[in-house]
């Protein structure tokens, strides 16, 4: 929570919270230096959050407004819940991370600048008319320019580098004034260094000498004005061992958690797409926990292999974002007509189409939801924190098994690449949900594969089990025996058993709770996935000036939890905001005839607090003390216009 | 193939009890009797084989199998089937597929089978139409071939089948047809092969494409029309009187005519079905000119795709203990003990 500002930061008092914003070229190593300034952040046991903004072009032209790449960080001695609204410090390494990311910094926040990368041709291709560092365009801030460039070269002078490598410790050097700014510990990311350029011993000590020197620059240099150094005691934390988790690890971790807790294997198929990769790659190196990986030829490859593998007896899992997931719709359906298990993540990123391959959103939800041909109704949980995805893919997993049917994940681009603290879990605190496969005929003489049990679910019978062959397919199938069968009588049977299971696992998941406030009053903020933070931030600012506001955040998605429609009813108002033009609004609305209302983003930016301050406002703008509408949303994170539909 | 305890059965044992709902007449039901009465003899477990389709007329198939059976989706087929197989090895497959099904929205699936070797036995049932759609040309349908979406007639060049097989790196390629005697011996040669076999089944559409392989297929005609294969033989055919040469000149397969026995002064070619260069030559032989190459063309087993995986998930899990909790805690940890003030 980012409540103070740069002006207290620079009285040298003590902050609750700090959001530092690293920006560079893409060549610049700005997300490598936001990752070390998280761990070390993370080392000093503030809480933390953080957003990862880099370009979708791999290597993008240097210098360029479009290539810039971006880290921020916000943490501090409370709980963080979001990557911070506005930064108390931006770091920009050349004139096109400064056009891009100054209009963001609070006002009165601190600009470190490297004038060595503020050349003229720098200048242009940042489009600026005039160095901003030289005329007063930067007065609402204070800035801090010197050339980090030369101080770099200075540094690793001795290791006898080229002017290229040499240059490419500047990340260094700057990580080391911020570590010296937060009065952060160097000695993890000097063992860091040394593991990371164990071949290259001399590029480890270049960067080592860099680091030291940005650090030594701190300490020594005798800058009056706006560079303090800056102490936030740790945040109160549950005790117990900790680590930063980003959510395509998590997400690994909980699929491989989920299938242990089956007590089954895993078989994953996947097909690279951005920003759903990284889970391909975390389990392809997690083989000796059972997880066959398996990159398809394409999206349909993927789903379908893992289907087969299900079918075979494994836990099939499936992965992609928004379009890969559209490619994978016609296998999905026949995960659901033949009734098998499967998992599938969808990290959502902006679309339609190509859409913003980089960039976070949460459209995908009428795909997740209603997004299929013929009335195939679909589990959907959805992961609210980098964290919460572990438990969410455990439960993913436990749905699929117990079911008899795909689930899918949903996360998005924000959650899969930001990082949080995340106090390591106790597998044996999970309880097991292990699977039984059908081994002998389950109607005297006869086998039955669609008999169901009381849950709905039908038997799981592995390929390969002597004396239990069956067919099953696409086609219609008999409501017991799964022989073909489109008689009229059977379809309406067969398509209520499925639409009737599904909708039963509102009885199996927990009572939707109430994340902060009282379970009614006059409104309420209704979430799902990664806009928790600053729903949760919001929610809290308002409770403090007296609004009567709740938040709820909603995991599953579908079919929700029994006592929504009693919760929701409880209140005047609902208020849905959402990373898309309303599509859980709508949901809302379609189940349970609520007057449900949006606020909506679709920046590729999640939201900020100040936006979600502003919308819970209005509903209270005549209501007496409302300091509520007196916030300001920041108009630069603001792009789209309001919609609250008041 | 696959490694089964050889399990005594008779043709009976391999029919379900689903009625077979093809049109009368069809060449699916030969092509279905052919394979119930090679799994007897191939010792095959009906716990332990899979039929796998996709959509269209041939993909009913599994259903009329008494054994485990999926019917999938169109054109996926091969990716159901190497999940089935990376999940158990010890699975027998027989995938089942059209020219529609595996050529035109399945391609790219059968070629990444095939390159990646996954082990099992392909049939491509070839009748030059779509059928369950109600006779549209397909990727196979000659140029010219007039159908209710081609009223003018088709101007695309047909595909190729066992052409695309073997340039998808297919180690197996062979050819059969619904009726004949000897398609079993080609489904037992593929089923003997470790690896992709992709046989070619001409199939006799008669509703849409009736006679379509009349040419070759005619009993009256067949010696002189049909080459049979065999490893290590001449290739011979009209009763031994022509045969398979190669011109020097222009590098490629001629037709020769063969006095008395003597097919070696003819300069006959001796089928190698492990040689690659012949076999593209071979399939690649216009009909008309040439009599049409069937029996097992290429056999040159290579590493399967699920055996080098299993043997890669092992290699990468010896030495390591599959701790859980440790995999959770694996990178910088801290801990936090007590009050916000008191880290350790």
């Amino acid at each position: 929570m980012a409540t103070q500002t740069a002006e207290t930061l620079t009285e040298n008092e003590t902050p609750e919270a700090v959001v530092v914003r690293f920006a560079g070229d893409s060549g610049d190593g700005m997300q490598l230096t936001g990752g070390q300034f998280t761990l070390s952040t993370a080392l000093a046991g503030n809480d933390l959050a953080t957003f990862p903004d880099f370009p979708a072009e791999i290597r993008a032209p240097q210098g360029t407004l479009f290539g810039v790449s971006a880290f921020q960080i916000n943490f501090g001695s409370t709980d963080i819940e979001t990557a911070g609204d506005a930064p108390d410090v931006l770091v920009a390494m050349n004139p096109a991370a400064l056009k891009v990311n100054a209009p963001a910094l609070k006002p009165g926040g601190l600009i470190i600048a490297d004038t060595g990368e503020f050349s003229t041709r720098n200048l242009e291709k940042a489009k600026y008319e005039e160095n901003p560092l030289e005329n007063d365009s930067l007065a609402k801030w204070d800035v801090l320019a010197f050339d980090i460039s030369a101080l770099t070269l200075e540094a690793v002078k001795p290791f006898g580098l080229g002017n290229k490598e040499a240059l490419r410790c500047k990340n260094m050097w700057t990580l080391g004034l911020a570590l010296w700014m937060f009065d952060r510990d160097r000695a993890p990311l000097i063992e860091w260094l040394k593991a990371k350029f164990k071949k290259h011993p001399v590029i480890a000590d270049a960067n080592i000498a860099a680091l030291n020197a940005g650090h030594a620059y701190g300490e020594t240099a005798e800058i009056s004005g706006p560079l303090k150094k800056v102490h936030l005691p740790p945040a109160e934390a549950q005790p117990g061992l900790y680590r930063t988790i980003t959510g395509a690890e998590s997400i690994s971790l909980g699929l491989v958690a989920g299938a242990q807790l089956a007590n089954l294997p895993m078989f994953f198929g996947g097909y690279p797409i951005t920003p759903a990769s990284a889970i391909l790659h975390h389990l392809a190196r997690l083989k000796e926990f059972g997880v066959t990986t398996f990159q398809a030829e394409d999206e349909i490859a993927a789903v379908c292999a893992a289907i087969g593998a299900s079918y075979a007896g494994q836990l099939g899992v499936t992965s992609s974002s928004g379009p890969g997931i559209a490619l994978k719709t016609e296998a999905i359906g026949l995960g659901i007509m033949t009734e098998l298990p499967l998992v599938i993540v969808n990290s959502q990123r902006g679309g339609p189409s190509t859409g913003l391959p980089t960039k976070t959103e949460q459209s995908d939800l009428y795909q997740a939801v209603y997004g299929r041909n013929g009335d195939a109704p679909l589990a959907v949980v959805a992961a609210r924190s980098p964290g919460d995805a572990f438990d969410c893919a455990i439960e993913a997993c436990r749905l699929a098994t117990r079911y008899m049917t795909p689930v899918m994940l949903l996360t998005d681009g924000y959650i899969a690449n930001a990082a949080e603290p995340w106090k390591v879990p106790d597998p044996s605190a999970y309880e097991p949900f292990p699977v039984t496969f059908l081994e002998e005929k389950n109607a005297g003489d006869e086998l039955l594969p669609y008999k169901r049990d009381e849950k709905g679910a039908r038997p799981w019978i592995k390929a390969g089990t002597p004396g239990l062959m069956h067919r099953i397919g696409g086609i219609e199938k008999n409501a017991d025996t799964g022989n073909i069968d489109y008689s009229p009588a059977n379809h309406q049977a067969m398509t209520d058993a499925r639409k009737d299971k599904i909708e039963g696992i509102a009885r199996d998941i927990p009572l939707q709770e109430v994340a902060m406030g009282e379970d009614s009053g006059t409104l309420a903020v209704v979430g799902w996935g990664s806009t928790f933070g600053p729903i949760h931030q919001a929610v809290r600012r308002a409770r403090k000036k007296g609004l009567s506001v709740s938040h709820i955040h909603v995991r599953h998605v579908w079919p929700m939890p029994s006592n929504m429609a009693e919760l929701l009813a409880g209140f005047d108002h609902v208020l849905v905001p959402e990373m898309n033009t309303g599509q859980f609004k709508t949901v809302l609305r379609d189940q349970f005839m609520i007057d449900a209302h949006s606020l909506t983003k679709t920046s590729g930016q999640p939201f900020s607090i100040a936006e979600m301050e502003e919308a819970i406002a209005q509903y209270f703008d005549s209501t007496s003390d409302n300091e509520g509408g007196e916030v300001e949303a920041n108009k630069t994170q603001l792009p789209s216009p309001k919609t609250v539909n008041s | 193939m696959n490694d089964m305890t050889p399990i005594e059965t008779t043709l009976k044992d391999w029919e379900s009890d689903q009625e077979v709902r093809w049109c009368p007449g069809c060449g699916d039901y030969a092509i279905l009797k052919a394979v119930q009465r090679t799994l007897p003899q191939l010792k095959a477990d009906p716990a332990k084989t899979v039929f796998i389709s996709g959509i269209g007329c041939s993909s009913r198939f599994p259903y009329y199998v008494e054994s485990y059976g999926f019917h999938t989706i169109h054109g996926r087929a091969p990716a159901f089937a190497t999940g089935v197989k990376l999940a158990n090895p010890e699975l027998d497959i027989w995938l089942v597929t059209g020219d529609g099904d595996g050529l035109s929205i399945g391609g790219n699936h059968l070629m990444h089978v095939l390159r990646r070797n996954v082990d099992m036995q392909i049939m491509l049932f070839n009748n030059e139409i779509y059928g369950l759609t109600k006779g549209q040309y397909s990727p196979t349908s000659r140029e010219g071939t007039h159908t209710p979406s081609t009223p003018q007639g088709s101007i695309d060049h047909p595909a190729n089948p066992c052409a695309f097989a073997l340039g998808s790196g297919a180690r197996f390629v062979a050819r059969g047809y619904d009726v004949s005697k000897d398609l079993p011996d080609v489904l037992k040669a593929a089923h003997a092969h470790k690896g992709a076999a992709f046989i070619e089944i001409f199939q006799n559409c008669i509703v849409y494409n009736k006679d379509v392989f009349e040419d070759f297929t005619a009993k009256k005609t067949s010696a002189e029309t049909q080459i049979w294969l065999e490893d290590g033989k001449p290739m011979l055919f009209a009763k031994g009187t022509k045969g398979i040469a190669l011109d020097q000149e222009s590098f490629a397969l001629k037709v020769v005519d063969v006095e008395g026995d003597d097919w070696q002064t003819a300069g006959v070619l001796v089928h190698n079905v492990k040689s690659r260069a012949l076999a593209h030559m071979l399939v690649e032989l216009p009909f008309g000119p040439f009599p049409m190459p069937l029996g097992v063309i290429y056999d040159n087993p290579a590493v399967t795709f699920e055996s080098a995986v299993v043997e890669q998930n092992k290699q990468a899990s010896e030495g390591k203990t599959p701790d859980f909790a440790a995999l959770l805690a694996r990178g910088q940890t801290w801990t936090v003990s007590g009050t916000a003030q008191d880290p350790v």
